[in-house]
């Protein structure tokens, strides 16, 4: 099991080593920030939809120790989106924080790409041990919370394209299946709760 | 890129001396004897290169940016043209699947000689000038290009304005064959550009057939484009296959893709933002960061300001 745990992790870290070497190497392109903000961007998002299918592969296929890799996931997750935050942070405002304020405040595209990364801020936060005995039942609800990151991560995704959404509807789509999977156990499990069984039926 | 096995007796257009040029050769030769002192002394600044698309013009000390040129390379390989992909890097990879030759331009509208002209009809190959215009995008990046062309004016007096004409349109070849972009549902096809008859008599208004002292690359709108150098990139039709002279304000593609976010002016300001972004600062690539404030009209305010007094640039954005 190890290995797997540690095939995950080198996956997660080998784009940011990529980029980091691209970046001295002089291997961005001709725009280069604008190679790291997608790159970093769509790492995250890969990373988080990850995430989101541990859980549906565990059950389909019974495989229960993948749920280790769960955490390290999200919190890869949030790594790449730190640091696509503080490449837009650094580079495109120079520090500005009354512009990126604006920008925040202005722009729904930026807005929800902000959303997004508070989110995954306070799920990182609170993804220690710790934090999870603390919180008890509370670091259940507030771990929902992954749901609408995904969702509004897609929407700033969207957002930022000038003309062509495809991409964006790609991984729209990837959501609605992984998503769509929960409503559909989540509808099946009250069924079966509201029904009586069949057994104690006939045992009547 | 397209390969063309030239023999070495071969003669290309920038070769052949115009009927109308022959025609006043004495007049020709004093004019020129000035000019080509200058260019001499300076000739294209990629330098000796001899290479087969070479195209020889005559630096415009006019018209020379104080910023550095970009390298050939980040120019033609870094481009927003559609038509051959929505990623930067796609033109460059796949523009050499265009035939730029022959090319037909169709004029027509309210011109006096309406037609089929081709490339060397339109622009005189001997009156060729290379000029060094910063290139704004709308997307909050720049670039200095050293463009190789003729003024846009002296193409549109060929085909004689009727007076009734307000604008010119330009439209972009559709030939999804060649263009693999055009099979992709992004932009509507044809790519429709315009301006309005006096921006594009401007005098900075430059029809590009070359750069870096080359025949235009295909990725950067061969083998006809325009350039207007204080409004954003986009406004500046590339792949030109019809001229037409209108009364009526051309409705340009992306003005008509995304209304709230460009417009039919798209004048470079920093004032104005862009709903997703600021246009106050640029990047200078290939540089990392947005440190170079844009200037109103990219910095041509001085020669083309007066063409928009009295009119609100934040509606006319």
């Amino acid at each position: 099991m190890r290995w797997f745990y540690w095939m995950v992790f080198l996956g997660c870290l080998s784009p940011g080593l990529g980029l980091v070497r691209d970046t001295f190497q002089g291997q961005l392109g001709v725009n280069p920030v604008e190679t790291l903000l997608h790159e970093t961007g769509r790492t995250a998002l890969a990373i988080l939809f990850a995430a989101l299918a541990v859980t549906p592969i565990r059950r389909l296929t019974g495989w229960n120790r993948i749920q280790r890799v769960r955490r390290m996931l999200g919190v890869w997750s949030f790594v790449y989106a730190l640091s696509h935050l503080l490449i837009y942070v650094v580079f495109n405002h120079l520090g500005d924080v009354g512009a990126i304020l604006d920008d925040v405040v202005e722009r729904p595209f930026i807005f929800m790409g902000m959303l997004t990364f508070v989110i995954l801020l306070a799920l990182a936060v609170t993804s220690t041990n710790g934090m999870i005995r603390r919180l008890g039942r509370r670091w259940q609800y507030l771990h929902r919370l992954v749901y609408v990151a995904a969702m509004t991560a897609t929407i700033h995704f969207a957002w930022g394209q000038k003309a062509d959404i495809r991409e964006p509807l790609v991984w729209a789509t990837g959501l609605a299946v992984l998503l769509g999977v929960r409503l559909f156990w989540a509808v099946q499990r009250r069924q079966r709760q509201r029904r009586p069984s069949p057994v104690r039926a006939v045992s009547h | 890129m397209l390969i063309r096995n030239r023999r070495p007796s071969d003669l290309s257009y920038s070769a052949v001396t115009p009927e109308r040029v022959y025609a006043t050769r004495r007049e020709f030769i004093r004019t020129t004897a000035i000019g080509s002192i200058g260019f001499a002394a300076c000739s294209s600044v990629a330098g000796g290169e001899a290479a087969q698309d070479a195209l020889p013009a005559t630096r415009n000390p006019r018209y020379v940016a104080a910023d550095t040129p970009n390298t050939f390379e980040e120019i033609t390989t870094y481009n927003n043209f559609y038509e051959f992909g929505v990623d930067k890097s796609d033109p460059a990879s796949y523009a050499h699947e265009l035939t730029v030759s022959p090319w037909t331009v169709k004029v027509d509208g309210m011109v006096g000689k309406p037609g089929d002209y081709g490339v060397e009809d339109l622009v005189d190959f001997t009156a060729l000038e290379e000029r060094i215009y910063r290139l704004r995008c709308v997307e909050a990046w720049s670039m200095v290009v050293p463009w190789i062309g003729v003024p846009l004016s002296s193409v549109l007096n060929k085909i004689e304005p009727q007076p009734s004409a307000r604008f010119v349109e330009f439209t972009t070849l559709q030939r999804p064959s060649e263009m693999r972009g055009q099979r992709a549902p992004t932009l509507e096809w044809p790519y429709v550009e315009g301006l309005r008859l006096d921006e594009a008599m401007h005098p900075l208004t430059l029809m590009v057939v070359g750069l870096y002292g080359r025949v235009l690359p295909n990725q950067n709108g061969a083998p006809l484009r325009v350039n207007i150098p204080w409004k954003y990139g986009f406004k500046s039709g590339k792949s030109i296959v019809r001229i037409r002279l209108t009364d009526q304000m051309p409705r340009n593609t992306w003005a008509v893709m995304a209304p709230s976010e460009y417009g039919f002016y798209a004048n470079v300001n920093p004032e104005v933002p862009h709903p997703r972004w600021s246009q106050a600062r640029e990047v200078r690539l290939p540089g990392f960061f947005k440190n170079t404030p844009t200037q109103m009209f990219n910095g041509y305010g001085d020669e083309v300001a007066g063409l928009y007094a009295g009119m609100d640039l934040t509606r006319n954005f």
